[in-house]
């Protein structure tokens, strides 16, 4: 059993919460860009959700999560001093940050509590980071101190204009592109985009005629999270990977993105059918 | 006097039709008085043949002569004294190429029901109410880590901590058992099983940690620095193959081992459980394995209307054990015999819609004696299906290989190691499926045996 040290939402709609989970075996080596997998209950899915931090001393680790489907909707009412039934990781390779001087990094939605770590790191080693963070509204918007404090120049925006500037998080990571291009070559040496599918294609496309090598983080769905059951498989450089292990980050030009977006929503009618099933009276809570 | 029947005692078992419907165990067991006959059948031969089949060397005649006496615990001390998984052995080992295959009894009719009377005694031990507390041996101070709680694993803890050695397993899984939990079918080894007897190696005082992924959360080398003396690695082969041919990607295509996790480990098949699976209703399985068989009836306790065994030989060929044919057989499971998958086709949505096959005819042996398949030109058709199962083995896993320095590994990946379990490093062991490649749960157990026993002369040498 995991205990829940902290739990608190991160915006003002609540769609985004942090938990610190005590798991002093996962924070000995958690590293930004790896993911954890947990089980709530007996009865629980195992669900992947990428690491947001980590205290090696109190042997604690961060995760971020939306409410989307049935577990992460449940995990919701989870409350500071539970606990919940299985914590596993680090898995996954962690985000190769050496060697880069000038990074744009990019997030969507609760893509930037992934996307917050990278920044962070790469920060402490003196990399000069470029953050872009497109939310839907306001009332949605999560880490704005946190992103500020880890980045040389901060961009937030909303699609409705609520906060920051309006607009999508492409026409910003452009804007930065065009604005860093010293003897006809661009100064960012990478981009590290995380948000929904979706948006990483687009953002590769972006990125693609300057020819900055741009990562993505992939989260299919998977099982294990060890290799084991071949469910996250992604399709990159026209090889078949497994997201698990060979991930979570990838070479956006070379993700098969029709592929992914396709794999993504293979237990869409389930889901949608499981999320319809959470108890109210009990806020979907099994073990009371 | 013997009883000189020329067949076994037949196993009771759950009615085809109705078992296909449902994941309740298949073979029912044997009364005692069914036990007690099919014990009298073993002529107690002194130079035990059956006994040199036994990769865990179970005293088999002596065992089957005290369940003739209907002395069952007796016979359960002595097949535990060698053996600390004997429920699941009774019920997954291949008995009829390892003690039945030795069996003079074989000879002229079938040999002794030697794995059902195994599995009697055991389920007799389990089911018995008031049983002595297990010996708890005392501690000799020296600590062994075991990575992967497997047959290998299990087995290993078990022996060293008989030994005297305090035992650690780490598992990656939240539950305990390897495959013995995400791989076999709950109608073939029920969870229960194997987590009575993971309690009761429990209760003789190994400790397991799990959700724990070693060459991830620690390395092996940190575990020595944690003051374990040797590790013994048993990790495996999870690692799924896929067939590299064109649409294996589309929505509907599963690794065995996806299907078998979400519903062997995960419960997939149990409404009280999250973890979704698809609705299916005809479904194709590349391969013809025991693991194939395990996911071609899941497939249809499932709810799916046909499932197809597509496989590039013929019967008699087939690998997995005939036990397991037989079974699929009468759960209505359909043979593609001599066909090869080329391709899985899909639709616009990228959902699979049918396999393409093509014909084969059989060659000469090949240099295993095997009869070579050989495609028949033109010869491809379609099979409409919407699922695609794809159980054409595994690999060991790379986890601990890429995260152990000087760690020597096989051209197929595996963990090298000698007869011994002895691995290129010092201190650390390795054996069953990490080492070999996917084999069976008994040979696993052999060479966790061997690991243990290794350790043990290891330990003292160091020590001395």
């Amino acid at each position: 059993m995991y205990k829940v040290v902290t739990k608190r939402f991160l915006n003002e709609a609540k769609t985004i919460c942090l938990f610190e989970i005590e798991a002093p075996l996962v924070a000995k080596h958690a590293q930004a860009g790896q993911f954890v997998i947990f089980r709530l209950d007996e009865q629980g899915e195992r669900v992947p959700v990428s690491v947001a931090g980590w205290d090696r001393e109190k042997g604690t680790v961060t995760v971020m999560v939306q409410a989307a489907g049935r577990t992460t909707r449940m995990l919701h009412t989870v409350e500071q001093g539970d606990y919940i039934t299985d914590f596993v990781g680090p898995l996954g390779k962690a985000t190769e940050i050496e060697g880069l001087k000038k990074v744009c990094v990019v997030g969507g939605g609760v893509g930037c509590a992934i996307a917050y770590p990278i920044a962070k790191v790469m920060h402490e080693a003196g990399v000069e980071v470029t953050f872009i963070g497109g939310f839907r509204s306001a009332d949605i918007v999560i880490l704005k101190e946190e992103l500020a404090a880890v980045s040389d120049k901060l961009i937030m925006c909303t699609d409705d204009g609520t906060y920051g500037e309006k607009g999508f998080t492409t026409q910003y990571l452009k804007q930065e592109i065009d604005a860093n291009i010293a003897g006809g070559k661009p100064q960012f040496d990478r981009v590290i985009a995380i948000g929904p599918d979706i948006m990483m294609k687009f953002l590769a496309d972006v990125t693609r005629p300057y020819g900055i090598k741009t990562i993505i983080s992939l989260d299919p769905i998977m099982v294990d999270g060890t290799g084991m059951c071949g469910g996250c498989r992604v399709i990159v450089g026209g090889e078949t990977k497994f997201a698990c292990v060979d991930g979570p980050d990838f070479d956006a030009h070379e993700v098969d993105f029709d592929s992914l977006l396709k794999r993504a929503a293979f237990y869409k009618d389930e889901q949608d059918e499981a999320a319809k099933h959470i108890c109210r009276m009990t806020g979907g809570k099994r073990n009371g | 006097m013997a009883n000189m029947s020329l067949t076994k005692n037949p196993m009771p078992e759950q009615d085809p039709v109705v078992r296909s419907g449902n994941f309740d165990e298949v073979a029912l067991g044997y009364t005692p008085e069914m036990a007690v006959d099919e014990a009298k059948r073993c002529l107690n031969c002194k130079n035990m043949p059956c006994r040199s089949g036994c990769p865990v060397s179970v005293r088999i005649p002596e065992f089957i002569a005290k369940v003739a006496e209907g002395d069952f615990d007796t016979a359960y001390e002595i097949i535990t004294s060698t053996n600390s998984l004997p429920a699941v052995c009774g019920r997954v080992c291949p008995q009829e190429k390892q003690c039945e295959s030795k069996c003079v009894r074989g000879i002229k009719g079938e040999s002794v029901g030697i794995g059902r009377l195994e599995r009697f005694v055991a389920d007799y031990h389990m089911a018995k109410e008031n049983k002595e507390p297990v010996k708890v041996p005392e501690s000799n101070g020296h600590k062994i880590a075991v990575i992967g709680s497997g047959p290998a694993g299990l087995t290993c803890a078990g022996d060293l901590r008989k030994l005297g050695y305090d035992v650690t397993i780490f598992e990656a899984f939240h539950k305990s058992g390897g495959v013995l939990v995400y791989g076999i079918p709950q109608f073939r080894l029920p969870k229960e099983i194997v987590a009575a007897e993971i309690e009761n190696l429990k209760a003789m005082g190994v400790n397991i940690v799990n959700n724990a992924v070693i060459g991830k959360a620690e390395t092996i080398d940190e575990l020595f620095e944690d003051g374990y003396e040797a590790v013994f690695i048993g990790s495996g082969a999870g690692l799924p193959q896929f067939l590299h041919i064109p649409g294996e990607n589309l929505l509907g295509v599963y690794s065995a081992n996806e299907l078998l996790t979400r519903t062997n480990l995960m419960k997939a098949y149990r409404d009280d459980y999250d973890t979704p699976i698809k609705r299916f209703h005809r479904v194709a399985v590349v391969g013809a394995g025991n693991v194939a068989m395990d996911a071609a009836r899941v497939a249809k306790r499932l709810g799916a209307e046909h499932v197809y065994i597509t496989y590039r030989r013929g019967r008699d060929e087939l690998p997995a054990r005939l036990e397991e044919v037989e079974h699929a057989e009468a759960e209505g499971i359909e043979f593609n015999l001599l066909n090869n998958p080329c391709a899985i086709i899909g639709d616009e949505n990228g959902h699979v819609t049918g396999i393409e096959l093509i014909r084969q005819e059989l060659g000469e042996p090949d240099e295993k004696g095997r009869r070579k398949p050989v495609a028949v030109p033109g010869s491809n058709w379609v099979l409409d299906v919407d699922t695609v199962i794809i159980a054409i083995g595994t690999s060991p896993n790379p986890l601990i290989k890429s995260t152990t320095e000087g760690l020597a590994t096989t051209r197929k990946g595996g963990i090298e190691a000698d007869e011994k379990g002895q691995t290129s490093r010092e201190g650390i062991f390795a054996g069953g499926d990490a080492v070999t490649g996917a084999a069976t749960v008994i040979l696993a157990m052999g060479a966790g045996k061997t690991g243990a026993k290794s350790i043990d002369e290891y330990i003292k040498s160091k020590n001395k």
